[in-house]
């Protein structure tokens, strides 16, 4: 064994740097994390534009100043960060967790740990992934290898854009390209509704005149190098896109914007047992995975859309981390939560009898003027009005005191008490 | 100890490959004078070049894509077939028999990827069985050795995966399965070690011949080479080399195949090749296992008109994965993580075209399609022939090297297997094994570094040549990485760093350029 410590955190991003100091607060000192870039911050690195921070700081930051601040707690409480360091498996051993890290700077390395916090992140969903027929030219990638590229690197990727996908950070290369000279030719987005916050429709595109086609899909990619067009179809009532009334926009890029899949590769070789829906680990309401002393925080559990809930959810996984490596396993009953009606998903997937729990949840589509509400038999936990619901808005919410025999929490829209 | 493991790294060894980009050395016209030219560096011209690198002759390859296998090679199935599915007596069925044998020997001399797996042809129904007896007598023509016609127990014993409606199949356990890529660059990559000159990015635009009976061509970019003997190994494009001679006898029609490449999480749904019976036009669409590890599903056969056709389509997807479904019910099309199309040159007649023709010195090799990739060595050995009928001088050249010499260590094997403590070994000789680029696949720095230096320079040359970004993200995190380095190795600038060749740049725009608005 090359190194033993007590928690071993896997991303310096947002979630794992939150996670870490959340940590130490609580009373753990050996604490390693690992970070496969050259530099913490994660993906915030490359999102220098405004708006993370607002609920954390109450200020509005750009990414880079958002993972600054982190960064510099992490440095004054001492916690180690190991750079340009990937982790390729993590096995049981005995009481702890040993963890494979390759190291640029040191080789291969064991480390032995109590927990683990995985924090990886997601990646970008990306062509093969949805089929999209065509050629395969140059110039197709993922928005976030071009915001990488334009923001790290200086290079764009075209002067003619079309973006497949309204996630947000398509809407932000959509503005951020403009900024640059590139035009943007449309958004092109599969559902009725925006994918991102509409905060970003109206600050990327709208004030930018930049057209966002709603109910709309690509059916062709054409060009031989480099892409030259897309054909662009309008969805029938079957969902099915209508190739009469399909029309040709000349380009050479498209974006894709089209979803982020949790990064859980690690995870599925540690054994851990994922969700279908959120693509991340099954956790009890301690952020912990199906495998005990492995815990999950961040985009790696479940897509966020803001990064302030990010670090919330990733200190609350630290606090629980740290109380498992004092404490052990936390033992009672488990209740189970289920997404009843017009939710797409609840996380997590049972609360221990007798904790508090937060509860994340997404909508299935939008709505308007609908309660959400959280019940255990006939007791209502939590319940809470919202004017208007998306799918692209993650809510949360608390809940404490289930009753003792309490067999499920169900958590649902409901419209009837409307007046 | 550095010894010990001197061949698994790259830097260690300096060899100059005569890899020519002439576009780099730009106002340089050359004017070479060879034995043999051979056009086109698909699996067929890499072939031929390896084989003919074995003779002292001055032998170049010209290719007019940025990489070796560009064109319909690389879009291969990575099939070595057993050779049931050809007619006995054609030039396929006895090539594709022939050379299925020599793949051992090949494996062992060049290091790719190859196993013998095994082909399974699946009846469903009385008249599909009937079909097997058919192929089966085929076979037994051709002297395909081990066949068997097996029931349906024996089928889900050897095949749990497949469905269990079947009622036997066709087995043939010499069927195998290689990376078509690999294989390609491997052949090539011994050709130039064995002082065989390669001529990339070089569009052959003009071929004639002298009044000295020398062959004369232009390519697009200026390059003028001479030959005494030239092999037509041009693919898609044979007919139209051919016809700068004014042979005209055939023709080369394009027929599209569509390949859907599943995620490795799917994990072996099966273990040998799983075919239908066939169609008219093709062999049907098959089920996969590829030396990678992930399924592939496909291809389709649609003859269409244009040589460039690269599209896929709605329908081909869902073509593919009925028939794929059928077989292997488990197949989901949710699983894709890329498609890609490849277009096999089929020659009026059908079969292959391997031979002199009426321009002495001219020798084709032409209508390639399946089973193409197994028959290479067989055509290659053919072409050789071919040559030295036509009178040419081949003499051994004592200093001929069959074994690759430039190899690395794949990471990703070692740590399938978790061999860290081979690991730990190979980083110590050389540091850029540590440093992980495309996480996926597992491909480390120094795996890319060595691709570069064996003359892959676009992001799909060192793809094909590592793996990286052939995995579930698709280049998403490494291609920035893949890019650095590729401009630290080379000093090729940021924007000219391209996809497959001029054209297909990745970022062509420098910002501190600026960008006019349109």
């Amino acid at each position: 064994m090359d190194k033993t410590v007590e928690a071993l955190v896997i991303g310096s991003g947002p979630a794992g740097m939150a996670a870490a100091l959340a940590l130490k607060e609580n009373g753990i000192n050996e604490i390693l994390i690992v970070e496969r870039e050259d530099a913490p911050g994660g993906i915030l690195l490359q999102c220098i534009h405004n708006g993370f921070g607002l609920h954390r700081f109450n200020e509005e930051l750009t990414g880079p100043e958002y993972a600054e601040r982190y960064i510099n707690l992490v440095k004054d409480k001492k916690i180690e960060i190991l750079s340009g360091t990937c982790a390729l498996d993590i096995v049981d051993d005995g009481d702890s967790k040993k963890a494979i890290l390759l190291s640029e700077e040191k080789g291969l390395l064991e480390v032995s740990a109590k927990v683990v916090i995985l924090a990886m992140g997601c990646r970008e969903r990306n062509r093969g992934n949805i089929a999209i027929p065509g050629t395969r030219p140059a110039g197709i990638m993922t928005a976030g290898l071009a915001q990488k590229m334009v923001n790290k690197s200086g290079y764009i990727p075209g002067r003619e854009i079309v973006i497949l996908g309204s996630g947000d950070i398509g809407l932000i290369m959509a503005r951020r390209l403009t900024l640059e000279g590139a035009r943007v030719k449309a958004v092109v987005e599969i559902q009725s509704y925006p994918g991102g916050l509409n905060r970003n429709i109206v600050q990327c595109l709208n004030d930018f005149h930049i057209p966002l086609y709603l109910s709309h899909t690509i059916t062709k990619i054409s060009g031989d190098r480099r892409i030259s067009s897309v054909e662009i179809a309008p969805l029938g009532e079957s969902r099915e896109p209508q190739n009469e009334k399909s029309f040709t926009l000349a380009c050479d890029t498209l974006l894709l914007s089209v979803g982020l899949i949790p990064e859980n590769e690690l995870s599925l070789k540690a054994g851990v047992i994922l969700d279908k829906v959120t693509g991340g680990p099954v956790v009890d309401s301690n952020l912990m995975t199906s495998v005990p002393g492995i815990f999950a925080c961040g985009n790696v559990l479940q897509v966020h859309d803001l990064v302030d809930w990010v670090s919330e959810e990733s200190a609350y996984c630290g606090k629980a981390a740290a109380s498992y490596v004092r404490n052990g396993l936390l033992k009672g009953r488990e209740i189970p939560v289920k997404p009843g009606n017009m939710v797409r998903y609840t996380l997590p997937a049972k609360v221990i009898a007798g904790t508090e729990a937060v509860i994340s949840l997404r909508p299935m589509a939008p709505a308007q003027n609908m309660s959400i509400i959280a019940k255990a038999g006939e007791k209502i936990l939590y319940k809470k009005k919202e004017k208007k619901i998306f799918p692209s808005i993650m809510l949360r919410f608390p809940v404490k005191d289930m009753p003792e025999d309490a067999g499920c929490i169900e958590v649902f829209f409901s419209a009837e008490d409307k007046k | 100890m550095k010894q010990a493991f001197a061949n698994n790294v790259y830097d260690c060894i300096i060899l100059e490959l005569k890899i020519t980009d002439t576009k780099q050395k730009t106002g340089r016209i050359m004017n070479h004078k060879y034995d043999v030219i051979v056009i086109g560096a698909g699996v067929v011209g890499a072939a031929v070049a390896r084989s003919l690198s074995r003779y002292k002759l001055r032998v170049a390859v010209v290719e007019k894509e940025a990489d070796v296998s560009f064109g319909t090679s690389k879009a291969n199935s990575g099939i070595i077939h057993a050779g049931f599915h050809d007619e006995p007596g054609s030039l396929k069925a006895k090539l594709a028999v022939a050379a299925n044998r020599e793949f051992d020997r090949l494996c062992e001399e060049l290091e790719f990827p190859f196993e013998r797996r095994g082909e399974l042809m699946l009846a469903f129904t009385e008249e599909d069985v009937r079909i097997l007896q058919f192929y089966f007598a085929w076979g037994k023509k051709n002297n395909v050795p081990y066949m068997e016609l097996i029931g349906r127990e024996r089928t889900l014993e050897m095949e749990p995966n497949i469905n269990p409606d079947v009622m036997g199949a066709l087995y043939a356990p010499t069927a195998g399965i290689i990376c078509p890529y690999e294989y390609c660059f491997a052949l090539m990559g011994n050709a130039l070690e064995n002082g065989v000159e390669l001529f990339l990015n070089e569009k052959v635009i003009w071929l004639g011949k002298k009044e000295n009976g020398e062959f004369e061509i232009d390519t697009e970019n200026g390059l003028k080479l001479n030959s005494t003997y030239v092999v037509n190994a041009a693919g898609l494009y044979a007919d139209d080399i051919a016809g700068y001679l004014g042979i005209t006898d055939f023709k080369i029609l394009p027929r599209k195949g569509e390949e859907y490449l599943l995620d490795r999480r799917v994990g072996n749904l099966v273990r040998s090749v799983i075919f239908p019976v066939p169609t008219k036009t093709s062999k049907g669409m098959l089920v996969i296992p590829t030396v990678d590890g992930p399924v592939m599903v496909g291809p389709t056969a649609l003859d269409i008109e244009a040589k460039d056709d690269y599209a896929t389509t709605r329908d081909g997807l869902k073509n593919v994965f009925m028939h794929a479904q059928k077989m292997v019910p488990s197949i989901r099309s949710s699983d894709i993580i890329t498609s890609f199309v490849g277009i096999r040159p089929v020659a009026t007649g059908n079969d292959f075209i391997v031979g002199a023709t009426k321009v002495k010195g001219f020798i084709n090799a032409a209508g390639i399609q399946s089973p193409g990739l197994t028959a290479s060595p067989a055509i290659a050995e053919m072409v050789s022939s071919v040559l030295l009928k036509e009178g040419l001088r081949m003499e051994v050249k004592p200093e001929f090297n069959p074994h690759k010499r430039m190899s690395f260590t794949r990471v990703r094997h070692l740590l399938e297997e978790r061999n860290f403590g081979k690991f730990r070994e190979i980083i110590a000789g050389n540091k850029n094994y540590s440093k992980l680029v495309c996480r996926c696949e597992n491909v480390t720095e120094a795996e890319i570094i060595g691709a570069i230096h064996r003359g892959h320079t676009t992001l799909d040359g060192i793809k094909f040549a590592t793996r990286a970004g052939t995995g579930r993200c698709q280049g998403g995190f490494c291609t920035s990485r893949v890019m650095e380095i590729i401009h630290r190795e080379t000093g090729m600038p940021i924007e000219q760093i391209s996809k497959k060749g001029k054209g297909s740049e990745i970022f062509p725009i420098p910002l501190r350029k600026g960008v006019s608005r349109g």
